[in-house]
This record gives structure tokens, C-alpha cells and sequence, in this order.
């Protein structure tokens, strides 16, 4: 593995009374593309949150070597950290290239940004189809596909996705990780959050299984689709 | 005819002060779902400071307008510091309160406000000097002077302004975002705290200038004038959707001819001989006969109107002319 993208040491997220993750290690390597599985309620969307600086946490998280840990939220996007909110988050009354143009926000060069959204659009042609339509009028499918698009905007270096195959039909589950993998190909590294576990798996090279925040399980992706425990619990039996 | 005319002239003058003040209203509602009480008291504080200033120079010799123009661009700045240092140290601190608490808050910081003016300027009425001319052009058959004019135009340029600002640029795009998803907005690197700030200084502004025009459409200013004034444009901007601004222009504009149609006719509504004229078969020609040829309530009860309209609005359409349905923000 090479030297860790992001380093997460004794993570505990308490929000509510419910201590949400009761400490948990991990890391994601550069370019690297790394799971996050587990039952729902296990802790994973709490833990990109507190990634994210959305929710309040302790411990220590290296980021490129930086603790992050007290940095405000919006200074995340500028060093190359992005998060794509479970549900997708766009903004509904902003038009699709508007929505894009929000996740170039912290740039200032107007000819990069110009040169991404061009490369966006190639990428997800559906986008300019309907770059002037008002997001909230799009399928979910295109909500996801707008989502990681305006994430691509910002020029990610770390990019969290929380659930994107959720509420989605399996054509449009399918793309969507033919998305994720080739932002991956580019180097982009990964942290991914799923419940359809077979299918983060697959494009994962590594994976950790959550169970009532804690992490259960660390292993390679290939290892863990073989795991009698992984498939008893995540797969589906067999 | 003509008296139809001429309440239609004064409503789109009064309601483009409404609707200025109106936008303040709902851009901080649209972006924080807090409706801002206090927005009034700024108007007030606009007006009073404006007219200190025009007062003081108002002998001097210099030309109305200039004069005018620098009470204006004391008033500005002066409004948009008070706005600035509101959201800072009231409803700042109350970001993640129950939505009662700083709406209460806003209750405080407007009595707050006004025993500050009343104390800086007094109970007493201030007049607004004679150094703008007043001599009336007549138009249709309406009267209406330089002053007047120049309000309806001022306030539409400052309006389209505004709505290009948060359509067509990369702040007012900011905004927008910051109103729909704070959280997210975040996440795309918008420092919430400062659109939010930066919507309350606008906003203030907008009152400001509203402030200086209600001053000198009126010619005078005390430190009461608020109150009312702020709770017609809050029906304003209930009327035309709140959180929208398209709806708080044009809410500001129908409510302004609406109380000026009001007052122009509430004497003949209110008149029983007025009503047995205009009936067929001249009916209630007897309550004509017992109560005398005159209206019970003159153009003083015009404020009835503003209020008349918030309660249909709120019983019958509560999303308002062009709000989205409530249940959809939910």
C-alpha cells in the first residue's frame, strides 16, 4: 500500500446520546478505492459525516499528513476532500450546470473550471443534455449522476460517497459504478459507503466491515467476498 | 375616474417602498427560515438617520437632490452596520434553537431598537425639509410629483439589481445553495456564516433606502414608523410567498394599491346613500335616510387593509401568490 491518503485513528461519534462510532482505525491509500460496509445504523454515514466535519467528533484524523479534525467544514473542499451526501444533496432549485458550477466554488480559475465542466459533460453526457433544467426535476439516477459530477468539480483528491446506489434501479446502479470506477481510474482515491456490499466489494480494493460502530472486519476485497462471514451476513448466503 | 387613477399612482409608490422592504423580509427567511421582526425597525433607523443628515445640510446651500443623496449615503452604511451587528449577536447564537426562540428574539430586538431611536432622536415627529421640489406633474389625470417618480423608478432599478445579483452571479448562486442546503453548501466550501451575514446587510441596505423613501414620500419620520410599516411589508412578502423574492416585489406592489384603492374608497364602502345610489332599485335608501350621506370610517382606517389581506392570504393560500406549497420545505 502506498502512503495513506487519509489515517483515521480511535474515531468516536457521539450525537444525540447514541454514541453512533465507538472508535474505529483505518485508512485509505492514494488512489486508492476502499469500503465501508455494514448493516444500517452500523455507523458508516456518521463516520464520512464526521470525516466531513458535519458532525462533532474525537480522535485523530490525518488528512495528506494534516489533522483535519478542527478544520471548519468549508475549508475541506479547497484541500482536495469532497463528500457526496447520502440522498444525493443537489440543490433542487439551481439548474443542473448550476449545481455543477457549485462545486467549483472555492476555484478562482475560471479557464480550469471551464476545461472540467467540458470534461464532466463528456463524462456524463445525460448532464448537458439537461444542463439548464432545474436539478430537482431530474430522475434519481441523475440526481446521483449530477452529485458525483459536481463532486468531480471541485478537483478531488479524497472523495467520500455515502450510499450512491440508494433508491436507485439496478440499470442505473450499474452506471453509476461504471462512474465510480472510472473517477477512480483517474486516480481520484476513494472511500465508499455501501449496503449493496457484492457490488462495493467489487470495485474496492480493500474493504471494512461495520458492526455497531466498530470495525469487525479489515481484509483485501477479493478475500472478504470470500469470507464465510462476510457472505452468511452481507452477500446473501450462497 | 381620475380618483382611481390617481390611488393607483400612490399605490405603486407606497408599494414599491413595501416591496423593498419586503425583499429584506424574505431573503432572510429564504435563507435562514427566520422572519426577522426587527427589519422594520431598521427602515425606521434608515429614515431618522437619513433625516438627521438632511436637516443638518439641508441650509447650506447645496442642491436638494445632493443633499438628499448624502443623507442616503450615511443612512446605507448606518443600516447595514445595525443589520450586521443584529444577526451577529442575536440570532447567531440562536442558529440551532427551537424556531421559537429567535423568533421571540426578534420581538426583543425590535422594542430594543426602538427605545435606542427614541432615546438618539425622541418622541417627536422629524420633518422631512423642503429641498426637493414638490410642485405635482399631472399625469392621466393624476397627480404626481418628482419625488414620487423618482421612488417607483429607483426601486425597480434597486430590484432588478437584486435579482441579477442572485440569479446571474456567483455569490447570489451561494445564496441560493446556502438556502436550500446549508449543510451542503458547506460541503461545497460557502462559508454559511458569511452569506448569512452578507443577506442580512443587503437586506438592510434595501431598508435603508426604503427608509429615506417613506420619509420623503410622507415628509416625516419618527421612531415609531417601523412597526406598522414592517408588518405590512412582512404581509407583503406572506402575499407574495415568503422565501420568494419575485413574490415579495410583487406582494409589495398589489398591497401598496390595494390600501391605496382602500383608502381612496373606504368612505363610499362605508356609506349606506353611497350604496343605496349604486344598488339596483336604490335599496338601503332607508339606512341612507337614518345615518346621514357619509362614511363611517375615513381614509385614517386604510391600515385595515394590509391585515384584511394577510388574513385571507393566510386562511385561503398560505403559501402565497408565488410561494412553493408549504409542505414541500418540510
Amino acid at each position: 500500500m502506498k502512503a495513506p491518503m487519509l489515517a483515521v485513528k480511535d474515531l468516536r461519534v457521539a450525537y444525540g446520546g447514541i454514541q453512533a462510532v465507538k472508535g474505529i482505525d483505518f485508512e485509505v491509500g492514494t488512489g486508492e478505492t476502499v469500503c465501508l460496509i455494514g448493516a444500517n445504523g452500523a455507523g458508516k454515514t456518521s463516520t464520512l459525516k464526521a470525516l466531513a466535519r458535519m458532525l462533532p467528533a474525537s480522535g485523530s484524523i490525518l488528512y495528506r499528513g494534516g489533522d483535519i479534525s478542527h478544520c471548519p467544514p468549508h475549508a475541506l473542499i479547497g484541500q482536495g476532500l469532497t463528500l457526496v451526501p447520502e440522498g444525493r444533496g443537489v440543490f433542487a432549485r439551481l439548474s443542473v450546470e448550476e449545481n455543477l458550477d457549485m462545486g467549483a466554488y472555492h476555484r478562482a480559475a475560471a479557464a480550469d473550471i471551464a476545461d472540467d465542466l467540458a470534461r464532466v459533460y463528456q463524462l456524463l453526457p445525460r448532464l448537458k443534455e439537461r444542463r439548464t433544467q432545474l436539478a430537482g426535476t431530474l430522475s434519481g439516477g441523475e440526481q446521483q449522476m449530477l452529485a458525483l459530477g459536481r463532486a468531480l468539480m471541485a478537483r478531488p483528491q479524497l472523495l467520500l460517497l455515502d450510499e450512491p446506489s440508494m433508491g436507485l434501479a439496478p440499470l442505473m446502479v450499474r452506471k453509476v459504478f461504471e462512474v465510480v470506477h472510472s473517477i477512480a481510474e483517474q486516480g481520484v482515491s476513494i472511500l465508499l459507503v455501501e449496503q449493496n456490499a457484492r457490488l462495493a466489494l467489487t470495485v474496492s480494493a480493500r474493504g471494512y466491515v461495520m458492526e455497531s460502530g466498530l470495525i469487525t472486519l479489515a481484509d483485501r476485497a477479493d478475500r472478504l467476498l470470500g469470507d464465510s462471514r462476510v457472505r452468511q451476513a452481507y452477500l446473501g448466503g450462497e | 375616474m381620475d380618483i382611481f387613477i390617481q390611488q393607483i399612482v400612490n399605490g405603486l409608490v407606497l408599494g414599491s417602498i413595501y416591496a423593498l422592504v419586503a425583499l429584506g423580509y424574505t431573503m432572510v427567511y429564504g435563507i435562514m427560515g427566520l422572519i426577522n421582526f426587527a427589519h422594520g425597525e431598521v427602515v425606521m433607523i434608515g429614515a431618522l438617520t437619513a433625516l438627521s443628515v438632511i436637516n443638518k445640510l439641508a441650509g447650506s446651500g447645496l442642491p436638494g437632490p445632493v443633499v438628499v443623496l448624502a443623507g442616503l449615503a450615511v443612512a446605507v452604511p448606518v443600516c447595514m452596520a445595525t443589520g450586521f451587528i443584529i444577526e451577529r449577536i442575536a440570532y447567531r447564537p440562536l442558529r440551532h434553537a427551537p424556531r421559537l426562540a429567535p423568533l421571540i428574539t426578534a420581538i426583543g430586538v425590535s422594542i430594543l431598537l426602538q427605545q435606542v431611536a427614541m432615546l438618539f432622536w425622541g418622541r417627536n415627529y422629524h420633518t422631512f425639509p423642503a429641498v426637493l421640489p414638490s410642485a405635482p406633474h399631472q399625469i392621466f389625470g393624476a397627480a404626481l410629483t418628482d419625488v414620487q417618480i423618482i421612488i417607483v423608478l429607483l426601486a425597480a432599478a434597486t430590484m432588478s439589481g437584486l435579482w441579477l445579483l442572485v440569479n446571474r452571479t456567483r455569490l447570489g448562486r451561494a445564496m441560493r445553495a446556502t438556502s436550500e442546503h446549508p449543510a451542503i453548501a458547506s460541503l461545497m466550501g460557502v462559508d454559511v456564516n458569511r452569506i448569512i451575514a452578507f443577506t442580512f446587510v443587503l437586506g438592510s441596505a434595501l431598508a435603508a433606502l426604503a427608509g429615506v423613501m417613506v420619509s420623503a414620500n410622507y415628509s416625516t419620520a419618527h421612531y415609531h414608523m417601523g412597526f406598522l410599516l414592517g408588518l405590512k411589508a412582512f404581509t407583503a412578502a406572506v402575499l407574495g410567498g415568503i422565501g420568494n423574492l419575485g413574490g415579495a416585489m410583487l406582494g409589495g406592489v398589489l398591497l401598496g394599491i390595494i390600501e391605496s384603492l382602500g383608502a381612496g374608497y373606504i368612505g363610499d364602502l362605508t356609506n349606506f346613500c353611497w350604496w343605496s345610489n349604486h344598488l339596483p332599485g336604490g335599496t338601503g335608501a332607508g339606512l341612507c335616510e337614518q345615518f346621514g350621506d357619509r362614511g363611517f370610517l375615513g381614509s385614517n382606517y386604510k391600515d385595515i387593509f394590509a391585515f384584511f389581506v394577510l388574513i385571507l392570504v393566510l386562511v385561503f393560500r398560505p403559501s402565497g401568490l408565488m410561494g412553493e406549497k408549504v409542505a414541500e420545505r418540510a
